[in-house]
């Protein structure tokens, strides 16, 4: 795998500086049944195609953020920061 | 240096100047511009390498480093191709695979005598009854299996490569003359454009022949127009639009908006008995070791040959001044007319309708034998009849170099009528320039070349409309002449000889005919699973001299089309590579605190702790923690991970990540915090200090430190709280002052009250110690009054040196991990880790008061601790103890009637308590205060009595005192 990433502080990098934090899972809001709290701690969508994921600039900013991409051709769709 | 040939001007050697180097001891005399191959084969040594599984002594073959049969040691580092590594003064070459030397190989005796006992797969069948000679057959196996020796120490086998990452409009893979012209032209259009080969100088197929001036020219004109070159530097792999390049010490990592791939084509070798005898070379070979070293490959050679690249070599071999006994084609028909009249003039004879049936000898070729071949390529064992030659040049077609294209997601379609293969649904980015395009034959490489980089360059938005218009000019023209059948000649036929004796078709593993058709026998029927049995195209020439031969073999065995045959699947790496290479630079960062020196100097037993350097103890673990109880010590805990959390939210924020209260927390005072996941598991842990309203002091685990902060800062993304997440875990020191006496040391160096009503168990100060500005935190981790005084790094050693100095009067001494480790043992303190693993839970792990579900916050855990609380918990983390002072294993199983149900985490002797004391996992029915559970450690059955209550000062007087 090797792709480019854009860090919204930083710009355009290797995916190597990044950290993977996985597909966007939604925490509850409210207390979840204990099949719904095993969903989101276990159980991920894993699509293939486009997916909304986390993504932390570790050998960078260190800052977290959003991407999505499409897991089959690694092609970025668009990236930004959490509530930007 | 008896077998050079007359000086030519396309030569590389310098023969004014000489270099030496060894040969298994021997001292070789070479020239600078030498390759190692070409100096050895020079001074008479013609055997280089033994093979793979029958020993069989090898010589040159390629010249160009695509074959397996020169691979030798170089100075401790094996697998290296002689062929291609330059001769450097003073390096000490020696073979490899062969005992005891390459002139006598014991192990030749599996060509000899073992025909029977090793068919493909043996090692599937043999040695595996009877079962008790395993051990035995393992290790002659072992011994035998592999190729080349590791060195033994570390420091010889390490690498100092470094990665280098390079971004551009295009790469060109391939420094032929297609590479060039495409290099040239995209960079005149303004590319920004890098092109690699994997030889040392620009040229490829032509610097051998009559164009090699050209070359030069145009490898100047490529660097003049601004093209970065790296060569030698082998493309190893397609990653997704990412080529690395391996280039001595470094390792290249290219990625480049469009690619274009003149990789070129690959001669083939041809079958027959003895085809991999020393003396069998490819004829390109023996054309570069006469050209471009100056050395004679042979004095009388026979060209063999199924295509006019044959007729082509064996003139070009008699004018550099070898013999040419004949010429043995094994077409009846075909053939350049023009070539074959030049071969007339020249007086060599053509065999035509001839194939070469065996070449014999026993280490080196010594003739051949020809026989007439029938329609369908088989000779007549009648005409059987001999040649003397000492060199055989063999040409079987081309094969072209796709695999970095088809590891890029093209496809390769066989061409019945250029007899070869061509690129087809090759992706966009990717121009495809040259003979691995199929443009032959090579006058049309460069306009080839110069439409793919005009491509190239276009596609990316460069160039003007003159410049379109030019490559639609070059395109039609480009396609005029390399449309219709293949010229005359350049196809290649069927294959020549007999399939009788041994012929190889695959040198690296050495797979011959008859394994291949064995194989098939056994129902090793499709291209993928024959290559897996008997390993064709899986040894270093990654199928460059072996796939063509075993599709071809596999379709006329099995009447399949080679179409319907196919291809394996082609993956990197293409060029062999070191694996140090790809590691990249041995890189152990390691983590030193402030005072690191002192440690040294203090005699502490440095060890690893995660990514730190820690003093282990300073000689004596129980001296030290017995200062620890009687008067006083002092540990360095730098490492620890230090974030300060300030906002106006930090509370709350910390409030949800914690599952106790944090808000209610007063400024100036401590608690312990564990952090954990939604799932209710412990992840780390630490104390919390609040500094004043806004801003809070976390400590971490010391190997927690980066996870913690990356978990703080990502569920900060996800809540937006006004909270600045601040890591000062590398800027600030700690040492931990720990012992009944310690209030007194730090009493005489600050101005700070230190008395227990000012100064409690849990209030965080700041003052200044020494003249060092500190934050001091009094916790107890090590059980006894203490203070963690967290400072400037800068400052650090002043404050230590003075701790320690003015503790002397006290017994102080400073401690270690070990004796650390024992203290907190005895508190019942866990480590994260070490204690607790992926499926812990606070309120399993003995810490069930430090959840606060009566918080209004939906903390993280919340959930998963609830539905634990109310299942109840299963497991429980207890203390034990044993009083005859065995100390079991960590990891030891708990069992209850022989079965494991749970296991101990931590044990120790306690010098204080004399005892031994630990930590364990067990059901939560055992987790009762004098019950007696069974250890059972490596065959002894150990009794120990639970305790849930720390072993040392449970009620915690003198932390408070």
């Amino acid at each position: 795998m090797s792709f480019l990433l854009t860090c919204p502080n930083c710009g355009e990098r290797e995916v190597t500086d990044f950290a993977f934090g996985g597909e966007v899972v939604p925490r509850p809001s409210s207390k979840p049944s204990e099949r719904e709290l095993n969903t989101y701690n276990y159980f991920r969508r894993n699509v293939a195609g486009l997916q909304r994921e986390w993504w932390n600039h570790r050998s960078g900013c260190r800052a977290w953020f959003l991407a999505e991409r499409d897991t089959t051709t690694n092609e970025v769709r668009w990236v930004a920061l959490p509530g930007a | 240096m008896s077998e050079r040939l007359p000086p030519n001007p396309r030569e590389r050697i310098n023969r004014a100047r000489t270099i030496n180097f060894s040969f298994d001891g021997k001292d070789v005399e070479a020239y600078d511009g030498d390759t190692i191959g070409s100096a050895l084969h020079a001074s008479g040594q013609k055997v280089l390498s033994r093979s793979f599984k029958y020993h069989r002594p090898r010589g040159l073959l390629c010249c160009a480093g695509q074959c397996p049969n020169c691979l030798v040691d170089v100075d401790g580092s094996p697998g290296v191709r002689a062929c291609t590594e330059p001769v450097r003064a003073g390096i000490k070459v020696t073979h490899m695979n062969a005992k005891p030397s390459l002139d006598f190989d014991v192990m030749r005796a599996t060509d000899l005598f073992g025909k029977p006992f090793t068919p493909p797969g043996f090692y599937y069948k043999t040695f595996i009854r009877p079962r008790r000679l395993w051990p035995l057959y393992e290790k002659v196996l072992r011994n035998a299996a592999g190729l080349g020796r590791l060195a033994k120490r570390q420091a010889d086998r390490e690498w100092r490569t470094e990665y280098r990452r390079r971004r551009a409009d295009v790469l060109v893979v391939g420094g032929g003359v297609a590479g060039m012209a495409a290099a040239l032209r995209a960079a005149e259009l303004g590319a920004d454009v890098v092109l690699m080969d994997d030889g040392p100088e620009l040229g490829g197929a032509m610097l051998a022949g009559q164009d090699a001036d050209s070359a030069k020219e145009l490898a100047e004109s490529i660097r003049a127009a601004g093209v970065e070159v790296l060569a030698p530097a082998a493309a190893l792999g397609f990653f997704d639009g990412l080529v690395p390049a391996w280039q001595g010490n470094t390792l290249h990592q290219v990625r480049a908006d469009r690619h274009i791939a003149a990789t070129g084509s690959i001669e083939q070798p041809l079958i027959f008995d003895g085809n991999d005898l020393p003396g069998v070379m490819l004829c390109s070979g023996a054309e570069r070791l006469a050209s471009l070293y100056g050395v004679r490959p042979g004095e009388t050679a026979v060209v063999a040959t199924t295509t006019d690249r044959g007729l082509e070599s064996a003139l070009a071999l008699q004018e550099a001044g070898i013999e040419v006994a004949g010429v043995v084609d094994a077409r009846a028909g075909d053939g350049s007319e023009e070539l074959l009249g030049a071969l007339a003039a020249a007086g060599i004879s053509v065999h035509r309708g001839t194939g070469v049936v065996k070449a014999f000898g026993r280490k080196h070729v010594r003739g051949v034998v020809v026989a007439d071949l029938d329609d369908e390529g088989r000779p007549d064992p009648a005409s059987k009849r001999g040649i003397d030659c000492d060199l055989v040049a063999v040409s079987g077609g081309t094969m072209p170099a796709t695999s970095l294209l088809l590891q890029a997601g093209a496809k390769a379609r066989w061409d019945e009528a250029s007899g070869s293969y061509l690129p087809d649904g090759v992706p966009s980015d990717i121009r495809v320039a040259g003979a691995v395009a199929g443009h032959e034959p090579r006058n049309c490489a460069a306009k080839s070349g110069a439409v793919a980089g005009a491509e190239a360059a276009l596609s990316l938005g460069l160039g003007s409309e003159e410049d379109r218009a030019r490559l639609q000019a070059d395109r039609a023209s480009l396609l005029r002449e390399t449309e219709g059948p293949a010229p005359a000649g350049q196809a290649r036929t069927q294959d020549a000889g007999s399939r009788n004796g041994k012929c190889f078709a695959c040198l690296c593993e050495d797979v011959t005919t008859k394994d291949i058709d064995y194989a098939i026998e056994e129902g090793f029927d499709s291209l993928e699973l024959l290559k897996r049995y008997t390993t064709v195209t899986m040894g270093p020439c990654q199928g460059r001299m072996c796939q063509l031969a075993s599709i071809r073999q596999m379709s006329e065995d099995t009447g399949a089309s080679i179409e319907e045959v196919g291809l394996t699947t082609a993956r990197p790496p293409w060029s062999t590579v070191p694996m140090g290479v790809l590691a990249g630079r041995p890189f152990e960062p390691a983590k030193r605190s402030a005072v690191h020196g002192r440690h040294r100097e203090l005699g502490g037993n440095v060890m690893w702790a995660g990514d730190w350097r820690r003093a282990y103890d300073y000689g004596d673990v129980r001296a030290e923690t017995m200062a620890v109880h009687e008067g006083a010590g002092l540990i360095d805990v730098s490492t620890l991970g230090k974030l300060v959390v300030s906002g106006p939210e930090a509370g709350a924020f910390l409030n949800l990540l914690y599952p106790n209260r944090f808000d209610n927390l007063k400024p100036g005072r401590i608690r312990y915090g564990v952090l954990g996941d939604d799932a209710g598991r412990i992840t780390d842990d630490g104390t919390i200090c609040r500094l004043d309203e806004n801003s809070f002091y976390v400590t971490t685990t010391s190997s927690g430190a980066d996870a913690v902060e990356s978990w703080f800062s990502w569920w900060l993304a996800e809540w937006k709280l006004d909270v600045q997440l601040t890591d000062v875990s590398q800027g600030l020191s700690a040492f931990n002052l720990a012992g009944p006496r310690s209030r007194e040391i730090l009493s005489g160096l600050t101005e700070l009250d230190c008395s227990n009503d000012s100064f409690a168990y849990l209030d965080g100060k700041r003052a200044n110690v020494v003249g060092v500005p500190c934050l001091m935190l009094r916790i107890g981790f090590v059980g006894e009054l203490g203070y963690e005084l967290h400072c400037p790094g800068p400052l650090a050693e002043h404050l230590w040196d003075s701790l320690l100095e003015a503790g002397a009067a006290h017994e102080i001494r400073p401690f270690g991990l070990e004796p650390q480790r024992i203290l907190r043992l005895q508190k019942m303190h866990i480590l994260v880790g070490q204690d607790t693993d992926a499926e812990s839970n606070p309120l399993e792990a003995a810490m069930p008061w430090i959840v606060k579900f009566e918080k209004e916050e939906d903390f993280i855990g919340r959930w998963a601790l609830e539905a634990v609380a109310e299942r109840g918990a299963e497991n429980k983390l207890i203390g034990f103890t044993i009083e005859n002072g065995t100390v079991p294993t960590e990891g030891a199983a708990v069992v209850v009637d022989g079965q494991p149900v749970g296991l101990v985490t931590s044990s120790r002797f306690s010098p204080k308590l004399e005892r031994s004391i630990g930590m364990a996992w067990v059901p939560a029915a055992l987790a009762e205060d004098g019950t007696t559970i069974t250890v059972s450690d490596e065959g002894r059955q150990i009794s120990a009595a639970v305790q849930t209550a720390p072993f040392y000062d449970p009620d915690q007087e003198l932390l408070r005192g």
